[in-house]
């Protein structure tokens, strides 16, 4: 008889109750009439992602103390928690997204049968407490997100951005699980905070087998978060992609890595707080770099948005770099506004490729804002979100992580990130020129003409998004608190 | 209700934008928004009736804290100084919004809702007690400025948009470094509470910041095309307004905050003023154009101004503020003439104008009447301000008011130019027999503004007594003064 660990279930639920979610839709798929079927799969996904969300907003409120579970191999906190919030809003958003979106029929339960799985699995790995529950994790959500990639199998970009994703994301995974492999030989524990342990105890923090280590699971992991110089898939991965999926992935996928590599890093090697904050700096310089000047000359909306999500990595670095209580608070703060711009900007994205039937480039939204003035109206907030204006959250989220960054004592990755801040301007005011400033007549196109499809409910995740956007402004306090009570469950 | 009028004044346009945006009041939306400019007016009066010019302390002082962890609060309040930019700019607003109901701008619930929008932010700047929300309501001014001239502006106004966005916003995200360090370093981000700081590169973060928005010269790159490609009411707004937000600035921030820094830099400052001060001048005076002209003298009358703040002491801080609110007025009611001369003759090129003065009394009365306030003749508001600031300059340095005097010769020389070659000379090319005289609602919007700068001719101290000497840093500064 082998010995099984008690398993703390309730601290499980949030991925429990998304994979039940994630398993009535692919029995639907198959017993559910044909005509009920997109309504059904979809509201089924929805009432998974709430409880989800109900079941980590209780798991957070239970969970003053973090402890570690399962044989301490994942971890029970707010830390966690709050990222699985994160998460799961982002699912329900995407679903709004994608309701409409054209799909083949015999597609649509399991494509909401792969969001939900892909959440679940986003949702254990925030919490993972040894690299072999964060490899499993990892893998996890990665092999829906390949799928989900490629599920428009009629669109030969939608098939090549799967197979690269799984190609350069397999390069990834096999990365960090090299260098987990090395972690353990130098170390002989796969617990964070046992490795944590053993480091000090054998004084270990300069051994070079554990700081390559260290160096391939940031790499491995900056794969997942398209952090530069690891974001090659990116701009052609996001492009090929569904478009509901690559709001999905922009939100949940950045939001989920990020928050584990800020967990490993401060959990398992604060001996070697030195090197890696460092590293994460250069990393967050590169991200900003490369992002916001390749951003600059693009004409497709979705390769623009795509290279922004890398320049917000970078930003997003420079809290991890900071390493303080603060940095964690602008981290988290920073991903919910984020998070709902993301997937706000690809909905509206969507929305226009659905009525022009064609890609989206800044020319082709000539006239969109006055066209469709609910939508137009929500992507000039996404874009002064992005760009980081006042009165929407990208601002706060901002100056946290800039504040954070000062405090740390860092004052010059300030000055990068504010002239990062200044490059990104460019392009995000591009976008609202596009829609405002340049009526279809003079740039020689003909008018869209006809109603546009009226599509309720990716209009209401766009205001949902708008409304978190710059609510988060005005709410920064609770949200802070929030993050704050999320950052204690770190040794800091 | 006048405790709170700081926050009403922020509100009710923002309210009235809301209030254009989210219903459909279709056609009606110019009248609301008018209608919501005048009751913003109507409030500071009433507040001006309540304010104590006496008082130490900010008045309608209200805080809430915003932002525990860091000590942002929303603070805001008034004093003396700040209370008559936030009067100019009600006025200059309403004025600007009447201008564009009267034309009847396209897409008219947009247009008013950012109007309203804008009013807001800029009261807001000139109100704010606490550092971020300064930067909230200075970076808010930009948003819809931009869609103002981006989308309402002349044939090159996206070249303008880009080139004014990131001009501000490089001197402006700098600022926010400096926001943050300082910040930081003082524990709270509220003006009131906190200390002074010795810093140089913070000091230049924010005063370069504001030297690109008034603009200084050699920050005004953006100008030119920014006020010739904007409507002009919204060019009336971005000479007469926007650049006083940098008069706030000055003041408020970087000589209450960094008076060590303020002093060591004084000079460098006045001399890149004084040289805006020629250099706009004798730009102005060769501009081809209504529009160049009034750009280029806004330069030079902010070059004046700074003057007036750099050299530091009562008299010169106090014309300097008397003539923001000239100034502001001037260019506001100078750039909305040349609105009304453009939609005359569809052009504001000096060669294709002339002799417009003959049937057409009241433009002439309101130009010339106009354009001999802003070249400062004796006994005219503009005069007072800038005796007032050359006063003061000559206890600093002669060399300096020797510079001013010279630039108010130029300003003569420039409006001078400017009345007879639209007024007098033989009639131009593009002016037809038949182009009408100001009509009533057009003189219903500039004579409020004339009448303005008449009464602060007839009682320019009116603004300029005890309007500094009890805002923040200037009592310990009287101490020092001999």
């Amino acid at each position: 008889m082998i010995e099984t660990p008690s398993v703390d279930w309730f601290a499980l639920s949030p991925s429990l109750v998304a994979l039940a979610a994630a398993a009535i839709c692919l029995l639907s798929a198959v017993l559910v009439p044909r005509w009920l079927l997109r309504p059904f799969a979809a509201f089924i996904c929805a009432v998974g992602f709430i409880g989800a969300f109900v079941m980590a907003a209780i798991v957070f409120g239970k969970s003053p103390d973090a402890q570690l579970i399962v044989a301490e191999t994942a971890s029970r906190d707010r830390f966690a928690a709050l990222a699985q919030m994160i998460v799961m809003a982002s699912g329900l958003l995407t679903i709004g997204v994608s309701y409409s979106a054209r799909m083949r029929q015999e597609h649509i339960g399991e494509y909401y049968a792969l969001l939900a799985t892909a959440c679940a699995g986003m949702a254990f790995l925030v919490q993972a407490g040894s690299l072999m529950t964060l490899f499993l994790g990892l893998e996890w959500f990665s092999v829906c997100l390949y799928i989900l990639c490629a599920i428009e199998i009629d669109l030969e970009s939608s098939l090549e951005a799967g197979l690269k994703y799984l190609i350069i994301g397999g390069m990834g995974s096999a990365v960090l699980l090299f260098g987990s492999a090395l972690v353990y030989g130098s170390t002989g524990e796969l617990g964070f905070s046992q490795i944590a342990e053993a480091t000090a105890a054998n004084d270990l923090a300069d051994d070079p087998i554990l700081l390559v280590g260290l160096a391939m699971i940031l790499a491995g992991l900056s794969f997942k978060a398209s952090v530069a110089p690891f974001h090659m898939w990116t701009p052609d991965v996001y492009e090929g992609a569904p478009t509901p999926v690559t709001g999905f992935m922009a939100a949940a996928t950045k939001t989920v890595a990020l928050v584990l590599m800020y967990r490993v890093l401060v959990v398992a090697f604060p001996e070697s707080e030195d090197v890696w904050t460092i590293a994460v700096a250069v990393l967050a310089c590169i991200s900003l770099a490369w992002g916001n000047i390749a951003a600059l000359v693009q004409r497709r909306v979705k390769r623009l948005l795509a290279y922004s999500s890398i320049s917000h990595a970078g930003f997003m670095l420079i809290a991890i770099a900071a390493d303080n209580e603060l940095g964690v608070r602008a981290l988290l703060f920073y991903l919910i506004p984020y998070s709902a711009i993301s997937i706000g900007a690809f909905a509206i994205v969507a929305a226009r490729e659905r009525e022009l039937g064609e890609n989206v480039t800044l020319d082709n939204l000539a006239g969109f804002g006055w066209e469709r003035p609910l939508l137009g109206a929500a992507m000039f907030t996404f874009m002064l979100g992005f760009a980081g204006f006042p009165l929407t959250g990208g601002f706060m989220g901002k100056f946290l992580v800039f504040s954070a960054a000062s405090e740390a004592g860092w004052n010059w990755l300030v000055i990068v990130g504010v002239v990062a801040t200044l490059v990104s301007l460019y392009y995000y005011l591009a976008v609202i020129r596009a829609m405002y400033m340049r009526p279809a007549a003079e740039l020689g196109l003909a008018p869209v003409g006809g109603s546009p499809p009226r599509e309720i409910m990716l209009s209401s995740a766009v205001v949902l998004a708008m409304a978190v956007n710059i609510g988060s402004f005005f709410a920064i306090q609770p949200l802070v608190d929030l993050a704050r009570n999320a950052g204690e469950a770190l040794p800091l | 209700m006048s405790g709170s009028l700081a926050t009403i004044l922020i509100f009710l346009p923002l309210a009235g934008a809301l209030f254009l945006w989210l219903l459909p009041v279709g056609r009606l939306a110019g009248s609301f928004a008018l209608l919501f400019a005048l009751a913003e007016i109507g409030f500071w009066i009433n507040g001006l009736v309540e304010f104590d010019f006496d008082g130490q302390e900010a008045q309608f002082d209200q805080s809430w804290t915003w932002f525990s962890d860091l000590g942002v609060s929303y603070h805001v309040g008034y004093f003396a100084f700040s209370f008559w930019l936030a009067g100019l700019a009600v006025v200059v607003m309403a004025a600007a919004i009447a201008y564009g109901f009267w034309v009847g701008r396209e897409r008219p619930r947009a247009y008013f809702g950012l109007m309203l929008f804008l009013t807001s932010a800029v009261v807001g700047v000139f109100s704010s007690q606490d550092l971020l929300l300064f930067y909230v309501f200075f970076e808010a001014m930009l948003i819809p400025l931009y869609v103002l001239i981006g989308v309402w502006g002349g044939a090159g106004r996206l070249g303008a948009t880009v080139k004014f966005v990131i001009y501000t916003m490089a001197g402006s995200l700098l600022m926010l470094a400096s926001v943050i360090v300082f910040g930081l370093s003082q524990g709270t981000f509220d003006l009131v509470e906190s200390g002074t700081s010795d810093s140089t590169w913070i000091f230049l973060g924010f005063a370069v910041a504001f030297a690109v928005k008034a603009p200084l010269f050699p920050f005004h790159g953006w100008l030119p095309d920014a006020y010739r490609e904007s409507s002009p009411e919204v060019a009336a707004v971005l000479s007469g307004l926007i650049s006083k937000a940098a008069v706030f600035g000055f003041i408020r921030i970087c000589f209450d905050k960094f008076p060590g820094p303020f002093d060591d830099w004084r000079n460098v400052f006045l001399a890149l003023a004084a040289t805006g001060l020629v250099y706009g001048s004798l730009l102005a005076f060769r501009a081809p154009d209504i529009r160049g002209v009034i750009a280029y003298s806004s330069l030079a009358q902010m070059g004046l101004i700074t003057i007036g703040i750099f050299a530091l002491n009562i008299a010169s801080v106090s014309g300097a503020i008397l003539q923001s609110v000239n100034h502001g007025l001037l260019s506001a009611t100078l750039f909305l003439l040349a609105g009304t001369i453009e939609r005359r003759t569809s052009t504001g090129d000096f060669n294709r104008l002339g002799g417009m003065a003959r049937g057409r009394p009241a433009l002439a009365t309101v130009l010339m009447a106009t354009g001999i306030i802003a070249l400062a003749v004796p006994g005219s508001a503009a005069f007072a301000g800038e005796f007032l600031i050359l006063a003061g300059v000559f206890g600093t340095g002669w060399g300096w008011a020797a510079i001013g005097a010279v630039g108010m010769v130029l300003a003569a020389m420039y409006m001078l130019r400017l009345i007879s070659a639209v007024l007098h000379t033989e009639p131009g090319p593009a002016v037809s027999k038949t182009a009408l005289d100001l009509r009533p609602a057009e003189l219903g919007i500039l004579l409020p503004l004339v009448a303005c700068l008449l009464a602060l001719s007839a009682w320019p101290a009116g603004i300029s007594d005890r309007v500094i000497e009890n805002s923040p840093g200037f009592p310990a500064f009287r101490e020092l003064e001999p």
